[in-house]
Order: structure tokens, then sequence, then C-alpha cells
């Protein structure tokens, strides 16, 4: 690892201010950071810490059907503080790589990030989360921006998470159990008028949205509503834990599994 | 460099650091607190946990200057004040809960983290808990009735397997 200059400041301000200087760069957990600057794979000037400002920590209620989460809050604190309003959320975040990861690794750290085999942006994008910054609020739908990329700029913190609350919702994730990332996940949100379906772990471009199971979902919430649904294998990840063929068959059956612990 | 000051095993400690100094780095090195292994170095194995500020952590994978003004735990600091083993690392060597002993300091940071906030896990939940922690000696079954044994509970079970 290259050397660089460290900062952690107690105010988002502060620390946008921080970051301003060139080759600055953000350090929430550190859990995916800290290995990528040990590989020499990325070497910033500056690291920022987010870990002491206040306002970037915990769950809170917002309204009834709105919870906000701190961009710099740990996994292991969602899955605690999550739990009571949003389960799918909180057993998502409490099954994300093993104790020591939970309670370092934070939000804002695995959305800035959006490794295609993540499980936050799916939950993100099948809850329609919005992803409040330092400068702007950005819907899900256009927060990513295809594998380790995101629409935020150089310097943009993400400081809350806005996740509506479900009607019922499931997160099933297929363990990858070297990395204990997702193999592939699923998850399903179902809404009042509408269900929301995110796929992580399987396509080339990140995570994603099957709209057609989407569709039939909405009109019927049930596993055999997808009998007829087609998952092609196309722009699927390959890699020796698994085929674009065995991908595509697992989105089905995890999303199928997710409509009926959701149910 | 930075100053870093931080207690350890109920001792305030300080040192100078570079910036990208790993906390591992820091104990071992500087404090000569190699107890804490280094496994991997990739976050992957678990031989690195220790505890900051009462949670289980991979010290291979936080910064000496992110521990600033931290209450860090390590193996070094578990033994009774008599110097005898404590409860959890007695049933290692009562279980044969170690062959090498390279995992074992993590693996025994690990179970009290685990046991601090649940005194009686099953035996499914303490396999869950250790996911991170990589052991090639044991085969984990002897870690997990060790773990069941230091928590006061029965290892017939699986000892008969
Ligand atoms: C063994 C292991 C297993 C894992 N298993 C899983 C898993 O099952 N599922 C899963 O989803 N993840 C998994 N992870 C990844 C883990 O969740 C990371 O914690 C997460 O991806 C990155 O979060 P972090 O807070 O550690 O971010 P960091 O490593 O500190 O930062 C990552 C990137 O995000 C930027 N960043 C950090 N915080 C912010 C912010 N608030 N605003 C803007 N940019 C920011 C940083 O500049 C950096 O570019 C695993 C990691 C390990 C080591
Ligand atoms: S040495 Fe830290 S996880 Fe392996
Ligand atoms: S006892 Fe040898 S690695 Fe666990």
């Amino acid at each position: 690892m290259y050397d660089f200059e460290f900062e952690r400041p107690e105010s988002v301000t502060d620390a946008v201010t921080s970051l301003q200087s060139e080759g600055a760069m953000p350090l929430g957990g550190g859990q995916t950071l800290i290995p990528t600057l040990k590989q020499r794979l990325n070497s910033p000037s500056k690291l920022v810490s987010l870990t002491a400002i206040s306002d970037l920590q915990g769950v809170r209620l917002d309204g009834l059907n709105t919870i906000r989460v701190g961009g710099a809050t740990t996994h292991e604190t969602v899955a605690k503080q999550a739990v009571q309003h949003y389960p799918a959320l909180a057993d998502l975040a409490g099954h994300i790589g093993d104790p020591a990861v939970r309670s370092r690794g934070t939000i804002g750290g695995s959305l800035a990030n959006n490794d295609p085999s993540a499980c936050y942006p799916a939950a993100v994008l099948a809850s329609d989360a919005t992803i409040v910054t330092s400068q702007r609020e950005i819907a899900a739908d256009e927060f990513f921006d295809g594998m380790f990329a995101t629409v935020l700029e150089e310097g943009e913190i993400i400081t809350t998470v806005k996740f509506p609350i479900p009607v019922a919702a499931n997160y099933q994730k297929f363990l990858q159990p070297a990395s204990r990332f997702a193999l592939t996940g699923v998850f399903v949100a179902k809404f009042n008028s509408s269900v929301r379906v995110a796929v992580t772990g399987a396509s080339e471009d990140g995570v994603y949205r099957w709209s057609e199971a989407e569709s039939l979902l909405s009109a019927d919430f049930s596993p055999v509503a997808l009998d007829g649904a087609h998952v092609s294998p196309d722009s699927m990840i390959s890699d020796l834990h698994g085929s674009p063929e065995y991908r595509a068959s697992l989105v089905k059956t995890l999303t199928k599994r997710a409509v009926v612990a959701a149910s | 460099m930075s100053e870093v000051t931080m207690r350890v095993n109920g001792k305030s400690v300080s040192g100078q650091v570079e910036n990208r100094t790993l906390l591992s780095t820091f104990l071992r090195d500087s404090l000569g607190l190699t107890g804490t292994h280094i496994g991997c170095d990739t976050s992957q194995c678990g031989a690195c946990v220790i505890h900051v500020d009462g949670a289980a952590v991979k010290a291979c994978t936080m910064l000496a200057v992110e521990a600033e003004g931290a209450d860090v735990a390590t193996i070094e600091g578990q033994a009774n004040a008599d110097g005898s083993l404590n409860v959890i690392q007695q049933a290692f060597q009562d279980h044969h809960g170690l062959q090498c002993g390279f995992c074992t300091p993590g693996m025994v940071m690990s179970a009290a983290a685990l046991l601090k906030d649940n005194p009686r896990p099953s035996e499914a939940v303490i396999r869950k808990y250790l996911e991170g922690n990589l052991c090639r000696c044991t085969g984990y079954h002897n870690i997990v009735k060790a773990i069941l044994a230091a928590s006061g509970q029965s290892v017939d079970a699986i000892a008969a397997e």
C-alpha cells in the first residue's frame, strides 16, 4: 500500500472540504478499499474516514413508511436497528460476509463500490430507495451505472439511504462460500400497487431489475405466476463458480423462493 | 506519520505510525503483540480477529490511525488475572480445539465476541458465526465443541458424531 494523508472529520461539511483535494477518497469501513490499496490497485493521496461523523450513523423511522439509514452505518447496526421496521433489509445486512466484515463494512461503501455480487444494491433497487448525497438525491433506478460504477462524482458522499418500506419483501442470497458474497441474489419487494424484483450476482452489467417478473408478480404474487417466465443467459457472469445458464436458472428459482418467503 | 493513542488490553499505548500502517502491524511490530496472527492479509481468514470497542474486527483490514482513541482487546489480554487460561481458552485445550494453533487467536476472539452477545448459542449459531474464521487443521468440529463447552452447554450430542 502506498502512503496517504489521513483525516477523520466529525461533520459532513468538513468531510466534503477535505475531499476537495486532488486524489482524496472517502474511507467507510475499509472492507473493500483497504484490500484494494494493499494490492496497489488504487493510490489515493488522502483518505477521509467517515466513521467519526455522527450524522452518518444509525437507522431511523421517517414517517410511517420510510426508514433512513445513515451512509456510514455498519451492516451489523442495520441488522440490529432495522429489524423492527424493515426485517428483509435487516436480514440481508445480517448475512453480508462474516461478523468481522459486518462490524466495519458500511452501506455507503457497499453502494459506492457497486460490486456486481454485492447484496445492498439489490435491496436499494428493489425497494426503490433514494440515495441522498452531500450534493443531491438520486433515485435507485438512476444510481447504478454498470459493474463497479455509479453516478457518484468525485468527492460526493452518500449521507443517507431512504428506503420506502414494502408491504412484504424478501432477499434470497445463494451463497458463494469462498468469497461469502452472493453467487446470485434476488430481492423481491411488494408494494400496494406494484412489485419490484432486483437481481445481483448475475449480470455483467451489475445489479438490474427483472421487469418480466415484476409485471407477472404485480398481477399475481405467487411463485406459479413465474412458471412461464424466461431468463436469458446472454451477458450473464461466467466464472468457475457458475455458468451463465446456471445463473439464469438461479434467478428464476431464487425469485420464486423470495415470493414464497415474502408471502 | 501520525501519533496514535489507544487502549490495548486495558493499557494506554501510543506510537508514531505511517497512515498506511495496518492495526495488525502496529500490534505485532510496534507493540510486540504477535498473538494476532496474519494468515492471509486479504480479509479472508480471520486469524487476525481482535476486538475494537467490543466488536470483532479483522486487524489486517483496519488502519492503526482508525483505532485512535479506541479500546482494543487481543488474545494477549484474554487470560485470567492470575495468568491461567480463561474459560474459552481452557475449553479449546480440553476439547482439542486446536492442532497447529495458527487460527486459534482469531477463533478465541471470535468466540469471545459471540458469547458476549449470546451466552448460550446453539451449535448452528456457532458454526454460522465462525464463517469468517478458517482453520486448516481441526475440521472445526472440536472448535465448535469447545465453544459449546465454554458456554456451559453439553457437548454430548456433537461428541457422538
Ligand atoms: C470477506 C468479505 C466478505 C464480504 N461479503 C459480502 C457480501 O456477502 N455481500 C456484500 O454485499 N458485500 C460483502 N463484502 C463487502 C463489504 O460489504 C464491504 O464492507 C463493502 O462492500 C464496502 O463497504 P465499506 O464501508 O467497507 O467501504 P470501503 O471499503 O471503505 O469503501 C469502498 C468504496 O466506497 C467509497 N465510499 C465508502 N463510503 C462512502 C460513502 N459514504 N459515500 C461515498 N463513497 C463511499 C470508498 O471511497 C471506496 O471507493 C465482503 C467483504 C469481505 C472482505
Ligand atoms: S489475516 Fe486478517 S483476515 Fe486473514
Ligand atoms: S489449528 Fe491449525 S489452522 Fe486451525
